[in-house]
């Protein structure tokens, strides 16, 4: 374990994980200990905002794993991120017990509504929090693994893999907009009151979720780099960059990527779920085709591969998308999300921190190896030389 | 009205007595001028005598007069006895000759009317649209009367059945008049098998509810008779469904297979993803927004040449906007397949936000030329003009560019550089010229498929979204870079989405078609007619 961690830990990635720790606790504190109005106080909707993008940040670190290490570009990541967001939003709605408009103890509102004699059977047990936890990882893996199960063994690759993640998604959007498939239609699931016993609303559950977003945030975000600098990392690079050929040197290509493939689903099923009682709502457009690629140029923006890069290009655009459409330039925000997918992919196709890489690791190299060489000078130790 | 009844009594009567006649006209006349007079009275029971008296007659204000009364339009005056009827449009005339009246005294006021008087009126009302002069409203109420068989309308259809001289309207008495037979107690049994016969020769959806609205105190012969007449109109039934779904598969094939048909060209031949495509088509259909406007405001004659003057438009501004794609962000591109499809998405986002500035985010309203609009029966189904054209233009369509691809210099170049690019290279083809064009080609394709959509789909800034999904899926099922497996692709998938519905609803049917696909392309990665080769990855 240690030796996992030193590996995955080099100078950027503790650099990372120290910024996320820090903002996970101080940006709580400071909504709840400092007054109001204080210069340094973060505002309630703030942090909730920041949690939003915390997640965003989760789902492209998903995103990058599968995308910038092993070349599957899914088009259909937004569907495990809202599945996971419906098992969380289960659990929620089974939360209201007699609160909600109609008082039933066991019927969420939508389904007396829409005169439900009893709650249908994929309902049960999202009572209890374990539970639906446990479905907020496996439904989104088990979809993946099926689905990846189908698709990697038939050497499905490249664009085709893309467009039918990309149907799959949109097949799903359709199935949960019909009122009659259990989970709210067009309204989806919203109105929560609890969660674990403490009310969404206030501001203590707020700074939690926060936390424990940047936590899911740094775990994740080990996890992959775990996984990346591990010798399985290595095989899924191959497999990016020379598929034929990795198999052809004798390794199951499909086992590999439908590893990671589902991985990078549980992923993105957790981001839903922390998602969902911070955002107070889940409705079915999460299943848009469009908002899995617009989770796709955060990736591109931040910089594939990096995944350092990947929760950075959420984060940034995210920014960019709630500044933009909450001022007078709202009209031209989509002008900018366009410019931005056309701009990244032919002028900056590395993405910032690529980018940033490419001009700092020759620098870096060049000042490493002339340490190693005055140290060496230092230490009297030369290169051994052949005619002593 | 009043000049005829007065010619009529001219020849009969001296001319004092002519005087005294038209003093008490109201007592004298015929049974129409009675039963008009009743209305003034405004008495539930004398208003109830008039309606069925006018119910027989055969004088053609008799259904002016009752409809105004079911309309509240009947105003009686109760002190000069006069009745009048205002006209939908507004305009008074005298109830009793029809001559128009400048205007009504305002002691008038609407007949009234009860419950029971209703189903007299509307008992009327059926009776006397049967007398109708236009054959279109005869058939009407002959169907009216096959599905109510009011046993009271026997004598008026049988009276109209006698006079009546068009074929497609004696068809419907008949048939009108074997319900009401089938229904009435005491018909014969030989009136009875006739007239299910007569019902099961209709063989339609109305006919099938009349004949299990059959209740069971009838004798075997008619029983028997009446299960075997239903089995055979739900045979029949059955058949006509079946041609219906292939005739609506046909149709939505024809317009997946035209949204397709560019992405044929830049996906499956060039292998450029082109998710701007349904932005094309969207462009198209602007294109004919812009034409017709322009033709409504400055040559309002030509409307119905709009559609043939905007295909050619629609595909040179289309056309051009691809060239323009192509050489400004997809040639830098090339062997980038996901960078591409990212790009030309973000592309997407843009046009479409451009035309959402340009002409507001609502729908657009782009109108049929009259050659388009309409529809024409064949035996239970129905076939709507611009469905049909739409298929005839995309087959027309698909023959030019696969002429165009086979036949032309530009087909054959495009052929060989998608075959082998440095080869083409070598032998002196111009390789990115050929690119350019051909992506305006397939650009171009969308545009005119734009041209044809705009005719039964909303134009709005979204129109190209809806079918860039499935467009991909026709290409991806159908096999890439095979035309014809496009064609095959679509209509398969139009067919089976179409047959589906009934099952499963609409958009269970879709879903179930999306993941049909996605188990497909399982099966058979490169579509149904993958390109062989020996590359090992494409």
């Amino acid at each position: 374990m240690p030796h996992v961690l030193t590996r995955s830990l080099d100078r950027s990635a503790t650099l990372f994980v120290i910024v996320v720790a820090a903002c996970g606790v101080l940006i709580p504190l400071s909504n709840l200990l400092l007054p109001a109005g204080s210069m340094f106080q973060v505002p309630t909707y703030l942090v909730a905002l920041f949690g939003k993008y915390v997640c965003y940040a989760i789902l492209a670190l998903a995103i990058d794993l599968i995308w910038g290490y092993c070349g599957i570009l899914s088009l259909g990541h937004g569907a495990f991120f809202a599945l996971g967001g419906y098992a969380m939003g289960m659990y929620l709605m089974r939360q209201i017990g007699t609160r909600g408009v109609y008082g039933n103890p066991i019927l969420p509102d939508f389904m007396v509504f829409l005169n439900y004699p009893k709650l249908p059977w994929y309902w049960n047990g999202f009572d209890m929090f374990w539970f639906a936890a446990l479905m907020v990882v496996l439904v989104p893996g088990l979809l993946a693994f099926c689905f990846g199960w189908l698709a990697f063994r038939s050497r499905v690759t490249g664009v085709y893999l893309s467009i039918i993640t990309q149907a799959m998604t949109y097949a799903l959007l359709l199935a949960f907009f019909r009122n009659d498939f259990g989970f709210g239609g067009n309204n989806g699931l919203t109105d929560f009151k609890d969660i674990l016993g403490f009310n969404v609303q206030i501001e203590t559950t707020r700074g939690a979720l926060f936390a424990l977003s940047c936590l899911s945030l740094i775990i994740g975000f080990l996890i992959c780099r775990a996984v990346v600098t591990s010798k399985l990392g290595k095989v899924l690079i191959a497999i990016r960059d020379a598929e034929s050929r990795t198999r052809f040197l004798g390794y199951r290509v499909e086992s590999y990527k439908l590893f990671v493939f589902t991985l990078s689903a549980c992923m993105a099923g957790v981001a839903g779920a922390l998602y969902v009682p911070q955002v107070g709502i889940i409705n079915p457009s999460e299943f848009a085709p469009a908002n899995s690629i617009e989770a796709v140029i955060w990736v591109a923006v931040g910089g594939r591969g990096t995944l350092v890069g990947a929760a950075l290009g959420a984060i940034v655009v995210n920014y960019a998308k709630t500044y933009f459409t909450s001022g007078p330039l709202a009209p031209y925000w989509l002008f900018m999300l366009g410019a931005m997918f056309i701009l990244v992919t032919l002028l900056l196709p590395r993405g910032i921190v690529g980018t940033f890489n490419a001009w700092w690791e020759p620098w870096k190299a060049q000042r490493i190896s002339a340490n190693a060489e005055s140290a060496a000078r230092e230490d009297g130790v030369s290169e051994p030389n052949p005619a002593e | 009205m009043l000049a005829k009844v007065l010619r009529r009594n001219v020849r009969a009567l001296p001319f004092a007595l002519l005087l005294v006649f038209t003093t008490l006209l109201p007592a004298l006349a015929g049974p129409f001028e009675d039963a008009v007079a009743k209305f003034a009275n405004d008495e539930y029971s004398d208003t109830e005598e008039a309606v069925d008296a006018l119910a027989t007659s055969t004088n053609p204000l008799a259904y002016t007069i009752v409809s105004a009364l079911q309309d509240g339009r009947l105003m009686a005056d109760p002190e000069t006895k006069k009745v009048y009827v205002t006209q939908p449009d507004g305009k008074n005339i005298d109830a009793l000759t029809g001559a128009p009246v400048a205007s009504i005294p305002d002691s008038a006021t609407a007949v009234r009317l009860n419950n029971k008087l209703r189903r007299h009126v509307d008992a009327a009302l059926g009776g006397l649209t049967l007398q109708s002069p236009d054959p279109a409203i005869r058939i009407q109420a002959a169907q009216s009367v096959f599905k109510t068989h009011d046993e009271a309308m026997l004598p008026a259809v049988d009276s109209a059945l006698q006079k009546e001289t068009d074929k497609g309207a004696k068809l419907a008495f008949n048939e009108a008049r074997a319900a009401i037979l089938l229904f009435k107690a005491d018909a014969t049994d030989v009136e009875k098998l006739e007239a299910i016969n007569t019902i099961k020769a209709r063989g339609d959806q109305e006919a099938l509810a009349l004949l299990t609205g059959l209740s069971g105190e009838q004798s075997a012969a008619i029983a028997h008779a009446a299960a075997a007449a239903t089995a055979a109109i739900q045979r029949n039934l059955a058949l006509w469904s079946v041609l219906q779904n292939a005739w609506y598969g046909l149709s939505l094939g024809s317009v997946l297979l035209l949204a397709a048909i560019g992405l044929a060209i830049t996906f499956g031949v060039m292998g450029v993803i082109n998710m701007a495509h349904g932005e094309m088509v969207m462009l198209g259909a602007y294109t004919t927004f812009v034409v017709q406007q322009t033709i409504r405001t400055s040559f309002p004659g030509l409307f119905d040449y709009s559609l043939l003057i905007a295909v050619p438009l629609a595909f040179i501004v289309a056309g051009a906007i691809g060239i323009l794609i192509e050489r400004s962000i997809i040639r830098f591109l090339y062997g980038r397949p996901l960078e591409t499809l990212l790009a030309t998405w973000g592309l997407s986002l843009v046009l479409q936000q451009l035309v959402r500035t340009i002409f507001g985010p609502t729908n657009q309203e782009v109108g049929n030329p009259s050659w388009m609009s309409g529809a024409f029966d064949v035996g239970l189904i129905t076939i709507t003009y611009n469905r049909l054209w739409i298929l005839c233009f995309t087959l027309a369509v698909f023959a030019i560019l696969l002429a165009m691809l086979r036949y032309t210099s530009l087909g054959l170049e495009m052929r060989a550089v998608t075959q082998n690019r440095r080869m083409a290279a070598s032998m002196g083809i111009a390789t990115s010229r050929v690119d350019a064009l051909t992506f305006g080609l397939g650009s171009g394709i969308a545009g005119m498929a734009g041209v044809a959509l705009s005719q039964i789909d909303n134009v709005s800034p979204n129109l190209g979204q809806g079918y860039i999904i499935d467009s991909f899926m026709v290409v991806v099922f159908g096999g890439v870079g095979n035309l014809w497996g496009t064609l095959i692709g679509a209509f398969t998938l139009g067919i089976a989405n179409k047959f589906l519905e009934p099952v499963a609803g609409a958009v269970l049917g879709k879903i179930a078609i999306l993941v049909l696909i996605i188990l497909f392309i399982q099966r058979r990665p490169r579509g149904l007619f993958a390109l062989k080769g020996r590359a090992v990855e494409a």
